[in-house]
């Protein structure tokens, strides 16, 4: 059902709906615009002003954020100081890390979870329940319980990894560790979810697909690698797509757990956005890196939009 | 041969239960740990395993020292006017997608989709200017505002309203009635199953929600669950307080918890669906 429907609105784009234009009366011209306008309203000022703001922004130097009267026009000089910034090298780089080091293991998950538990049965639900459960949390209640979690010495992990007579390393406070931390707790979080995507996917495949695949003697590894991967391409780009967008735009475990520390080791861009917005009052420097993470967001998006729209003609 | 096989089947089956108790170690902790005596010790406080007498006193600490009874309203209030507001828009403009015809449709199609892309949370810096210019800063409709146009929920509506038939808006129309009375008496009426989807998702995702509320709001009495959380979190870090910590947490997932063990299949189903939202 889901893709379905997500593809669904990239192809009523062409095809429009059904209508009989000669019972439309006249008077009525203007009824569709009134109709989006208040939708329109609310993008104009929350998706679109923004974008310009930050361009606009992000030319000016705002001596601590005092407003657009002291701002003194800098041209590009807030994307070198941004670009030049130690602090932000190291939080794009871990947030490729991060992203890339979630990604993986959380749709290897994904997968795995829903081929486990795509029968009906049961024990089966139960299962569904479990995985999904974590992405029903607000990513602070989970920041919260990985806290204690990750907590030296008495901690949930230390704990049980000391009955097994393992000693942990400092999972939260360690730079070389801190980062992976982060990215177990988001993988916990976020393979439930993408699990949804695949059990679907796996739905739509035609069972004669695979019945062919067994009458022609393929083992389950081989159904696997040609049959059923295959034939979910098309929810693996989708899931690759939202997955991203997500890795890019939500540092609320960051803020909790680590605040980007130590030493910038677990600082991710939005993190570094906050921060200097909201913590250090530079504001063209904030609004070069957010239009600098806004430019990979429509990459990212419209990249997708080219690779799901191919992979939906090869469906149909 | 086919004992092989039931042999490998149960080791699969006995692995997943394992993978699955992994997974929900983190509740059963937060479950165990709200409830657990605060005489139980910091040492023992990891176990899984239920202390006995089990105790109120984490939940009733967590409510009076967290203030959680106001964020409790604070996120009702912000997650209901969200959702109010974002009903009105989405049934307006997916009706207009779904069944009027105009100059611009499609390129204003387009201009919705763009929200999928440029969403909300990496906009935080230029939106909290625009805020303060309105005058909304450190107010809950200025942590609601940004949510209140939806290209998911547009699209989301637009789709539910493609798949009604068009006999009934047709008779409707025959009979003289207005624009407006078809929407709400013959539209909207059966296109009940996509609203609640946008609902389901939609409330989930605000009550949820920290960043945005953290940056626009300033005044205590005005915090929702998850600032309260944060908050709360960040104080126990030096304490031992680790079942307050851990009934507060239960505190803020119980309430959507409880609503998805009731309404399982229509969460998921609105959930698959919601991918398009990001």
């Amino acid at each position: 059902m889901s893709l379905a429907g997500t593809t669904g609105i990239l192809e009523g784009v062409d095809r429009g709906p059904v209508v009989v234009p000669r019972r439309r009366p006249r008077r009525r011209s203007y009824l569709p615009y009134a109709l989006l306008a208040p939708s329109l309203l609310f993008l104009g000022l929350f998706t679109y002003l923004p974008v310009v703001r930050v361009i606009v922004e992000s030319l000016y130097d705002h001596p601590h954020g005092t407003g657009a009267v002291t701002a003194t026009f800098v041209g590009l000089g807030n994307y070198t100081k941004v670009l030049a910034d130690p602090a932000f090298r190291q939080a794009a780089l871990n947030n490729l890390v991060y992203a890339l080091g979630t990604l993986i293991p959380t749709l290897a998950l994904a997968l795995a979870f829903a081929l486990a538990v795509q029968r009906s049965s049961r024990f089966s639900a139960v299962l569904r329940t479990v995985f999904f459960f974590p992405s029903l949390v607000p990513l602070v209640a989970a920041a919260s319980l990985f806290f204690f979690i990750f907590l030296p010495g008495i901690g949930l992990l230390d704990y049980y990894l000391a009955k097994i007579g393992v000693s942990g390393p400092n999972w939260l406070g360690d730079s070389d560790i801190a980062l992976w931390s982060v990215i177990g707790l988001t993988v916990w979080k976020n393979a439930g979810y993408y699990m949804l995507f695949y059990i679907a996917g796996l739905q739509n495949i035609p069972r004669d697909t695979i019945e062919a695949a067994l009458i022609d003697g393929a083992n389950a590894w081989q159904r696997l690698r040609y049959v059923i991967l295959p034939a979910l391409l098309p929810t693996t780009s989708f899931v690759v797509v939202i997955a991203l967008i997500n890795l890019l735009t939500s540092v609320d475990h960051v803020i909790v757990l680590t605040r980007g520390g130590p030493s910038n080791a677990t600082n991710l861009l939005l993190y570094y956005i906050f921060q200097a917005a909201h913590e250090n009052f530079e504001i063209g420097k904030a609004a070069a890196a957010t239009l600098l993470s806004v430019v990979v967001l429509l990459a990212i998006s419209l990249a997708s939009m080219r690779i799901m729209s191919r992979g939906s003609h090869h469906e149909a | 041969m086919r004992l092989e096989r039931r042999l490998w089947q149960a080791l699969g089956m006995a692995l997943l239960a394992a993978v699955a108790f992994l997974w929900a170690t983190p509740f059963l902790w937060t479950l165990v740990a709200a409830f657990r005596p605060e005489g139980a010790g910091s040492a023992r406080m990891a176990s899984l395993m239920p202390d006995t007498p089990q105790t109120l006193e984490n939940i009733r600490n967590a409510l009076e020292s967290g203030a959680f009874g106001l964020y409790y309203v604070n996120t009702f209030i912000v997650v209901v006017g969200v959702l109010a507001v974002q009903c009105v828009t989405v049934s307006l403009a997916g009706y207009a997608f779904a069944r009027l015809r105009f100059p611009g449709r499609d390129v204003l199609f387009y201009v919705f989709l763009m929200q999928l892309m440029l969403v909300p949370p990496a906009l935080i810096v230029p939106n909290l200017r625009t805020i303060v210019d309105l005058g909304l800063y450190d107010t809950l409709p200025g942590a609601m505002a940004p949510y209140f146009a939806s290209a998911f929920g547009t699209f989301l509506m637009r789709q539910t309203f493609l798949a009604l038939p068009r006999d009934f808006e047709e008779a409707a129309a025959i009979d003289g009635a207005p624009w407006w009375a078809i929407v709400w008496y013959v539209l909207l009426p059966m296109a009940q199953p996509g609203l609640v989807a946008f609902a389901i998702v939609s409330v989930t995702a605000h009550w949820n929600e920290f960043l945005w509320p953290l940056m626009v709001i300033n005044d205590p009495a005005k915090h929702t669950l998850t600032i309260g959380l944060a908050a709360f979190t960040r104080g126990a870090e030096g304490g031992k307080e680790w079942g307050v910590l851990a009934a507060g947490t239960l505190l803020v997932m119980a309430p959507l918890a409880v609503v998805f063990v009731a309404f399982q299949r229509r969460f998921v189903d609105s959930f698959v669906f919601s991918g398009v939202k990001g």
